[in-house]
């Protein structure tokens, strides 16, 4: 895995929120085709640093590379950056006022400039790719928590995105839909797609992640191979978290 | 005149609480338009008795010659409908011109530049602080002869400045209800601010400006009526040179009320049903 090109290079990244130090001297890399995992007591920084990923949050110093492209604040290519990162949102973030297949094509029109008919067939490719492509006419509105999140992954999909982040993309629906779009990430982790996802969810986890992250208090605490995070973290704080989610 | 009080009101009218009876009662359509009728049929009693003690001369019958006409050519429009589509040509563009300067002024307010929310806010509150008569006289005896514009330019320029700035609180106030959520999920996928804008927030905002905007609207017919001090061709200069020629100010002045007011409520209720159209096309 590590003989990889790296996707992304996180080397010394401090952020602040005004006088809130909100990430602290963060080092990470993550290899194509790559998956890792995050996860940590709220508040701990997951959200913001993966928003770095894609320019959502700006970092104050230390240095971030995507993809072979240095990532800062008024980076010229950071709309180019932002169509091979994809992301998917705990709230969806749906556009409600477009249909399903609007949803998908909307993006590869506007932004790739790419002709309506491909468009179209790319996005009916990815809603076969989610398991739902009878929705393509309907409304977000009209659709299940867990389709609307499949619909999410397969707009990002549509851009052809090299890198997924994924921030906790489980946790706003009922319990019954989460698999559902827990095996539709396994398969998309199967096709060799470079994954960053912030979830509890540890089931998966120990499916699919290549690397365990956990952190806390805008510290990464822990990086360790899945094996090992689970049997025997190195940290204290690592054990306790994982005893308190892993016992409900 | 608001299209609720006529008990037309929409699904995002929000009422004040009111005790259930009460409110069913003054609800239902028939009671409120029994009460609109009273009170205009006291209205109307009052002027007429007092018209009456002035010894005024009432002469209705000659009034429909400003409406119609039926000449030896052929049926021809009167003074007063001439003056009418005039007005609504006059608001017409003077509200597209408001919308356009609204919107950048709305969009430089938001633009997060120092320098843009500071021309922005700069410009608020000069036009809001200033009369919308003095304001017409600026434009009219100061800067038309300064760069050389006419009293109909003078006029729109006037109207759509002074309404621009309330449409552009409007569409602040719309972009801004649109969930933060949409602005990040348009930016992942690559989109620049302006497409973001173009193709995810305004579609969405429009939902929230609709009601506000019908009643910016009818506030710039009813203020358009201010240009007839210069003597810009519209309904309210027409009203009065029609009472110059024929002494009739009541008859006169309470048919232009009465056309202002058709027009009015006609496009409240009309954009009450679009409003409704539109909640149902975007399902929720
Ligand atoms: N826009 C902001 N302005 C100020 N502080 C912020 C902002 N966004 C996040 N924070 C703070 O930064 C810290 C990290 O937030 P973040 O959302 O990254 O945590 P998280 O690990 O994702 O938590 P959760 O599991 O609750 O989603 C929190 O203390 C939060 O209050
Ligand atoms: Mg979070």
């Amino acid at each position: 895995m590590n003989q990889a090109t790296p996707m992304i290079e996180v080397t010394n990244l401090d952020k602040y929120y005004g006088a809130f130090h909100a990430l602290k001297d963060i080092d990470l890399t993550v290899h194509q085709g790559e998956k890792v995992v995050i996860c940590g007591p709220s508040g701990s920084g997951k959200s913001t640093l993966i928003r770095c990923f894609n320019g959502l949050e700006w970092h104050n110093s230390g240095r971030l590379v995507i993809d072979g492209i240095e990532v800062y604040d008024g980076a010229k290519e950071i709309r180019e950056l932002r169509q091979e990162v994809g992301m998917v949102f705990q709230q969806f973030n749906l556009f409600p006022h477009l249909t399903v297949l609007e949803n998908l094509t909307i993006g590869p029109m506007k932004v790739r400039r790419i002709s309506k008919a491909q468009a179209e067939e790319t996005a009916r490719k990815y809603l076969e790719r989610v398991h739902i492509p009878e929705q393509a006419d309907k409304y977000p509105s009209q659709l299940s928590g867990g389709q609307q999140q499949r619909v999410a992954i397969a707009r990002s999909l549509c851009m052809e995105t090299r890198i997924m982040l994924f921030d906790e993309p489980t946790s706003a629906l009922d319990p019954e839909m989460i698999n559902e779009v827990l095996d539709v990430m396994v398969e998309l982790a199967d096709t060799g797609m470079t994954m960053v996802v912030v979830t509890h969810e540890m089931g998966f986890a120990r499916k699919v992640a290549d690397t365990m992250v956990f952190m806390e208090a805008g510290r990464i605490v822990e990086i360790s191979p899945p094996e090992q995070f689970f049997t025997n973290p190195s940290s204290e704080r690592c054990r306790l978290f994982l005893d308190q989610i892993l016992a409900h | 005149m608001n299209v609720s009080d006529l008990g037309i009101s929409g699904p995002k009218g929000q009422p004040l609480p009111r005790p259930p009876f009460l409110k069913r009662f003054f609800d239902s359509v028939l009671i409120s338009v029994a009460i609109y009728a009273i009170i205009v049929g006291l209205i109307a009693y009052g002027s007429f008795v007092g018209a009456q003690s002035m010894g005024y001369n009432w002469q209705w019958y000659r009034v429909p010659q400003f409406l119609y006409r039926n000449t030896e050519i052929g049926f021809e429009w009167g003074q007063i409908p001439i003056g009418l589509v005039a007005t609504i040509k006059l608001s017409v563009i003077s509200f597209l011109l408001a919308t356009a300067i609204g919107l950048l002024i709305a969009l430089l307010r938001l633009s997060g530049l120092v320098i843009g929310s500071a021309v922005a806010v700069g410009f608020l509150e000069l036009i809001r602080n200033i009369p919308l008569l003095v304001l017409l006289y600026l434009f009219y005896y100061v800067l038309g002869p300064i760069f050389g514009f006419d009293r109909y330019t003078a006029s729109i320029l006037t109207l759509a400045v002074f309404h621009s700035a309330l449409i552009s609180e409007i569409f602040r106030a719309g972009i801004n209800a649109v969930h933060t959520g949409q602005w990040e999920a348009a930016k992942s996928i690559g989109m620049s601010p302006f497409q973001a804008y173009r193709y995810i927030i305004l579609p969405q905002s429009v939902r929230f400006m609709l009601p506000p905007m019908t009643g910016e609207v009818v506030h710039l017919i009813k203020s358009s009526a201010i240009v007839s001090v210069i003597a810009v061709a519209e309904l309210t200069t027409f009203g009065r040179n029609i009472i110059s020629d024929t002494y009739m100010s009541f008859e006169i002045w309470f048919t232009i009320a009465l056309v202002y007011l058709v027009v009015t409520l006609i496009l409240s209720i009309g954009v009450s049903h679009l409003e409704k159209k539109y909640a149902v096309d975007q399902q929720n």
